[in-house]
């Protein structure tokens, strides 16, 4: 009997919202729910954090959101949770989700927390080039703030063997946190790169939550969604080939169909015949793609290369700061003072001696978006803010930008529009470099607890 | 006939580092061949000089009717370090909209917005 797997997608992000994991708990009749929480610097930023305030537990800000939306549900319908929330502290993740099945009165319920991926002692040991330009890693030692592996499926497949209903890790592959539950259900063979191709093309799919079903797809009068403001997130119902049918929910707004397909499975991609993951190589160009139905395409043929010898390593390292401002200018003139108040800042910059790498002038409303690329011939408009940024090296350089700003209201020309600042102007940098580590030096560790 | 690019395709921007890809996807199949005639990656990148500092390469799904362009050097140094606005660059694909396509009177029925 062939056998269906549902798979439903929680987040995309740290920031997306939390309402549609809970319609997608309460109404999707899911067998998995995955969560993707992390951006390419959420490990380092996490660490940056921690230092400074050790009350910071380490993982996901969100946690008690998300799991207080979507447990109820997913423990009346028996959806099994896997997700990405524990940052730096898994462990401390699942004691937290602990915690919430024991206030919901679950009893018995097994939590896994996956380590192991948390490189940053032995980083330097562990690799040996920075891919983004080819020099040692070990040129990075000063600077560097915390380094990790991109983990595959098999240890969520791992974990779910061992009987968890919550799975929380750190840094994993996106499309993997979707593909581990297809693994375990239908057996597939680590080194089965036919069906993980398959599979982790149909992560791809989902790791993105609503730009799959709407979202980032929207064009009024070329591309239209119905009820863009009441997007849910993605359904995958898997097959034991890997093929599947991506869907939503039915009565909620957006559209799935063969163009938020298209434009999701290619989004991040490079090479598509060549989309390396921990698991598989994913070719995406053998693709076939059919609409099945209202908001229902069944996506086939996504194949597959064996995996590389290697895992991915993220690598942040403390790189300065970035100092930014704006302030306004309306009605006609307002280009005329918006470039005297550009010289003006230019000129400010070279008083106090700033030291920047780089400053960056824009007049939003007109180029600060597309930048050296605007037409020429565009046209003059109605108003403009003058948006200044500067990286620096030190902060109290960075500091300088939002100082001269607040020095254009008084000091300034006319009929400049400013506010007081509310938001923190100078931040810090976190650049983030790309490594390779040999597979066979990466041994992840799974901890189970039990509400 | 004329048009600009936004009639016949649709397109979405990601970004990997210091690397935006901009795929190109044509409203229908007989649209396609046009749109893969006339894109080149030398041409985008011309469209989008100032901005991609490095090499373009374009990849073709004809199974999708999609071209795919990895433009190097057009994140600012990488979204961390970036100092534009759209530091991830999202709104990077919008600059292809105005591209000039010629397609066949023929084909007008396909073509979206006009």
């Amino acid at each position: 009997m062939a056998k269906t797997i549902r798979i439903g997608a929680g987040s995309a992000w740290w920031g997306d919202r939390i309402e549609p994991a809970a319609l997608n708990a309460e109404r999707g009749e899911l067998d998995y729910l995955c969560f993707e929480t992390m951006a390419e610097a959420t490990i380092s930023a996490a660490q940056v954090r921690k230092r400074r305030d050790p009350t910071f537990p380490g993982y996901d800000t969100y946690l008690d959101d998300r799991m207080v939306a979507v447990l109820p549900a997913c423990l009346k319908h028996g959806t099994k949770i896997v997700t990405n929330q524990g940052w730096i502290n898994p462990g401390g993740a699942a004691q937290r989700i602990i915690h919430w099945l024991r206030h919901f009165g679950r009893k018995g319920i097994k939590v896994a927390a996956i380590d192991g991926g948390l490189i940053t002692d032995r980083v330097l040991e562990l690799t040996h080039r920075i891919l983004e330009n080819g020099r040692p890693t070990a040129t990075l030692s000063e600077s560097i703030v915390s380094a990790e592996v991109y983990l595959g499926a098999e240890p969520i497949v791992d974990a779910l063997r061992l009987g968890a209903h919550v799975v929380v890790c750190g840094r994993v592959a996106d499309p993997s946190i979707f593909m581990a539950p297809m693994m375990y259900e239908f057996g597939w063979d680590p080194l089965d790169h036919r069906r993980l191709g398959a599979g982790n093309g149909v992560g791809h799919l989902m790791e993105c939550g609503a730009q799959v079903t709407g979202g980032y797809f929207a064009d009024p009068g070329f591309k239209d969604v119905p009820e863009p403001w009441n997007l849910a997130f993605p359904i995958a119902e898997v097959e034991e080939d890997g093929s599947a049918i991506i869907t939503k929910t039915a009565g909620s707004g957006g559209a799935v169909n063969l163009m938020t397909v298209k434009e999701q499975l290619l989004y991040e991609v490079h090479d598509p015949a060549n989309y390396l993951t921990p698991d598989v190589v994913v070719d995406f160009t053998t693709a076939k793609l059919e609409a099945a139905g209202h908001d229902r395409v069944r996506v086939t043929n996504i194949s597959g290369k064996p995996r590389t010898p290697t895992l991915k390593v993220s690598i942040g390292c403390m790189e300065g700061f970035i100092g930014e401002d704006m302030f306004f200018y309306a009605g006609p003139g307002a280009l005329r003072r918006a470039q005297l108040a550009r010289k003006i800042l230019e000129e400010r910059f070279r008083i106090v001696k700033l030291q920047a790498d780089e400053v960056r002038i824009d007049f939003l409303g007109l180029n600060a978006i597309h930048g050296a690329m605007t037409p020429q011939d565009a046209p003059e408009p109605y108003e403009i803010a003058v948006r200044v940024a500067a990286r620096t090296r030190e902060r109290e350089e960075a500091i300088k930008v939002g100082r001269e700003v607040d020095g254009m209201a008084v000091s300034g020309i006319a009929m400049t529009g400013k506010r007081v600042p509310h938001q923190d102007r100078t931040r810090e940098i976190i650049g983030v470099w790309s490594s390779l580590v040999p597979r066979e030096k990466i041994v992840p560790a799974i901890t189970c607890y039990e509400s | 006939m004329k048009v600009m690019l936004q009639h016949v395709a649709h397109c979405r921007s990601g970004d990997k580092g210091n690397t935006s890809n901009i795929s190109v996807i044509a409203y229908s199949p007989e649209l396609y061949p046009h749109l893969k005639a006339q894109l080149t990656a030398d041409r985008l990148k011309a469209h989008y000089a100032g901005v991609v500092a490095g090499r373009v390469t374009r990849y073709e799904v004809d199974g999708l009717d999609a071209l795919n362009f990895v433009a190097e050097g057009a994140l600012g140094g990488g979204v961390s370090r970036s100092l534009c606005l759209d530091n991830y660059g999202k709104a990077l694909s919008s600059r292809i909209l105005a591209f000039e396509l010629d397609i066949p009177d023929s084909l007008r029925h396909h073509l979206r917005g006009l």
